[in-house]
């Protein structure tokens, strides 16, 4: 097995501007050895899609504070998966109703950080579901 | 009479015996408080806590008159509506007028937050304050793609004047003044509300209230922008000259610290980016040949009220003093109405946790009453269900009921400023207004503010703000009950508000309907002149008015004006 960087993409869908997590997030990634990919605010589910692709990144990780999360998510998520990145993890963040968070996760998304998080949580999820998943992959 | 005076005033042997006399005594007090710090040992401290405030400036044990014998009082401190303003914009404050309760509000459809709006003037709110959903703050129509899932999720959906029409349906708008939080597109929406107004009858030199309109920490901090720097302060300033004449009770601009503030930044920071963008305001408008003293009365302001309790109300002193000294001694201000800096406040909605939500409610109080001591003109008491939803009816209840225990309980707003001389809070209040002047000189060493923003330099410090409070919350050097201490196994659940994803579709049925009715012709003849103006640079208001009269939508006056200024690029960094 080879070491390598875990590749994420950390991404704003929709219109909205807050951006203090997802930034806050960027850092401790990249901080905790990832290699972070942040491509700024109201980018398309399209866009964020053709990234995922173009970077060839393991994971990528939303934050939505807008309330648009159950159009957003699916739709990235839909997009990703037709574009043949099968395995790679959809996770995110923001304001998400538990119940919504319940649904999104039948769908195939994979943990979703709420409000109070520590940054090193979200950073061991990713790690622990590399090991777990694409740590054998050819590099 | 002149027998009088010289019983008054002492003789010059006198003066200097009394100077004197202060200098032994401050002599005297230096001598005591080394040696207190010695046997006390104000260095000793407990283990949890390093004795910050929230934005990192060190806090002494104890503050003396060494720490304010620089002050004069006239010339620092002074009287309340009397230059520098450090004791509040207007001579009487409370005594005459309590702040205004304004809460923010605003979700689904017009028609939903119509009613909402009653609720709330049923209630004893004392202003309105719209929320508008993303697409509106974007300046999208409801139904662009861009627009999907967005629609009155965080706000209040409007796309044309029929929806503001709506919105305003049975509130006099003479009576009630509106706040409204839109800035990229601030001017459509400024149209919206003035036609809406002049079709209840209401002439535009009665419409009461305030845009925020705040382009340069848009870009900074809250991103809702649309075109660049540089039309969009063009079009800031058609708005101030064009208002000078015919809406002169309107407040054109709210220049806000807030959204600086909870992105990330310091209180210092949230108080030197934001005067600083006002500075720039300033200049824009003289540029264009305005009179400062035309234009410079009807400027406010917005500040967050975060958790330090004297850190934010000293904040709120600094900033009355610098904006006063700035505006007289630098743009040449002559009158009062310039120099006075009014403003709006909001308690910290970056403060409020998930964990034990019914925490939050304290919180607000706490904040509220900073902002009430720091002199706000007025007031939104956020509700403790925030961090989660939009707030309920419930919680919004309560906000409010907390600002009028406040106002009609505590006693507090019965004297004016009643922390001035506080050795603490004073001398603070010189430490922020140091510390913000430093902060300039290195905004115009960079070439100034739209100069700043272009290079990410203001982005870049408010997200290293964010990250180093992030940092000391999760290293535990920074207790936030209920998140990193006195956690709870099993939190209470508490109703949370859902919107209805119907609006979306109900919005898009109107708007439909709307591009089928109206006078196409009409629309396009309009928006060609609003281009027009656009390209020759005139003010766009006059032509925005027509545009809006024929119902061109957000969307449209938007796309309209994108042909000739183009949209806005940020440069992305963490």
């Amino acid at each position: 097995m080879v070491e390598r960087k875990i590749r994420v993409l950390v991404a704003k869908p929709g219109l909205d501007g807050h951006d203090r997590g997802a930034k806050v997030i960027a850092a401790s990634l990249r901080d905790a050895g990832m290699e972070v990919i942040y491509t700024g605010l109201h980018q398309t589910p399209e866009k964020i899609a053709a990234t995922a692709l173009q970077e060839d990144v393991d994971v990528v990780a939303l934050s939505i504070l807008s309330g648009a999360h159950m159009t957003l998510f699916p739709r990235v998520l839909n997009l990703i998966r037709e574009n043949g990145m099968d395995d790679v993890l959809i996770t995110g963040g923001g304001i998400i109703p538990q119940e919504d968070v319940e649904e999104l996760q039948a769908l195939g998304i994979g943990r979703l950080f709420g409000p109070g998080t520590a940054t090193g949580e979200a950073a061991t999820y990713i790690q622990e579901w590399f090991l777990a998943n694409r740590a054998d992959d050819e590099v | 009479m002149s027998s009088v005076i010289d019983t008054e005033v002492p003789g010059s042997a006198d003066l200097e015996q009394e100077v004197e006399r202060r200098r032994r005594e401050l002599a005297e007090l230096e001598a005591k408080l080394a040696a207190w710090n010695e046997t006390t040992g104000a260095t000793a401290q407990r283990d949890d806590t390093d004795f910050t405030t929230v934005s990192g400036q060190p806090v002494r044990a104890l503050y003396t008159p060494l720490d304010t014998q620089g002050d004069d009082y006239i010339a620092d401190v002074g009287l309340p509506g009397e230059y520098p303003f450090t004791r509040g914009p207007y001579a009487t404050m409370y005594r005459t007028r309590l702040w205004t309760k304004r809460l923010f509000s605003g979700f689904a459809t017009a028609e939903e937050t119509n009613e909402r709006y009653k609720f709330l003037l049923a209630r004893g709110t004392t202003g309105l304050s719209v929320a508008f959903d993303f697409p509106t703050l974007m300046g999208y129509d409801s139904d662009d793609p861009m627009s999907e899932g967005e629609v009155g999720k965080c706000g209040v959906a409007i796309a044309s004047l029929a929806d503001m029409e709506t919105l305003f349906d049975g509130i006099p708008l003479d009576r009630v003044s509106v706040s409204m939080t839109i800035n990229g597109p601030a001017i459509m929406l400024y149209c919206f509300l003035l036609v809406a107004a002049e079709k209840q009858g209401v002439p535009f030199e009665k419409v009461t209230g305030t845009i925020q309109n705040d382009i340069l920490k848009e870009y900074q901090a809250q991103h809702a922008w649309i075109y660049p720097p540089k039309p969009a302060l063009k079009i800031i300033t058609d708005v101030f000259e064009w208002s000078s004449a015919h809406a002169p009770k309107f407040n054109t601009i709210s220049i806000s610290g807030y959204h600086i503030r909870e992105a990330g930044s310091t209180a210092v920071e949230e108080l030197a980016f934001t005067l600083k963008n006002g500075f720039t305001y300033v200049e824009e408008g003289m540029a264009r040949g305005l009179d400062v003293d035309e234009f410079a009365p009807r400027l406010s302001f917005f500040w967050d009220v975060h958790n330090d309790f004297f850190e934010e109300i000293a904040k709120f002193r600094a900033g009355r003093r610098i904006w006063a000294r700035h505006m007289r001694e630098i743009y040449g201000a002559k009158r009062p109405e310039s120099w006075r800096l009014r403003t709006h406040a909001q308690t910290a909605g970056v403060t409020l946790t998930a964990q034990q939500p019914h925490n939050n409610i304290v919180r607000v109080a706490y904040q509220g009453l900073a902002a009430v001591l720091g002199g706000t003109q007025s007031l939104h008491t956020n509700a403790m269900d925030e961090t989660l939803a939009l707030p309920t009816e419930h919680a919004v209840r309560i906000a409010l009921r907390t600002q009028q225990i406040l106002a009609f309980e505590t006693g507090v707003p019965n004297t004016i400023d009643p922390l001035a001389g506080s050795y603490f809070v004073e001398s603070m209040t010189d430490e922020l207004e140091r510390q913000a002047e430093e902060m300039f000189a290195e905004i115009d060493d960079l070439g100034g503010v739209v100069a700043g923003i272009e290079s990410g330099y203001f982005q870049a410090r408010i997200a290293r703000s964010a990250r180093r409070f992030q940092d000391e919350v999760e290293a535990n050097s920074r207790l936030i009950v209920g998140l990193n201490s006195f956690q709870e196994e099993g939190e209470a659940d508490i109703e949370i508000l859902k919107i209805d994803e119907s609006a979306g579709e109900s919005q898009g049925r109107r708007l439909a309907a709307l591009r089928q009715t109206r006078d196409a012709d009409a629309v396009e003849r309009t928006l060609a002149a609003l281009t027009e103006a656009a390209r020759a640079d005139e003010n766009l208001m006059p032509p925005m008015l027509d545009a809006v009269r024929s119902y061109a939508t957000l969307g449209e006056i938007r796309s309209a004006l994108e042909s000739v200024y183009g949209r806005f690029q940020e440069p992305v960094a963490f």
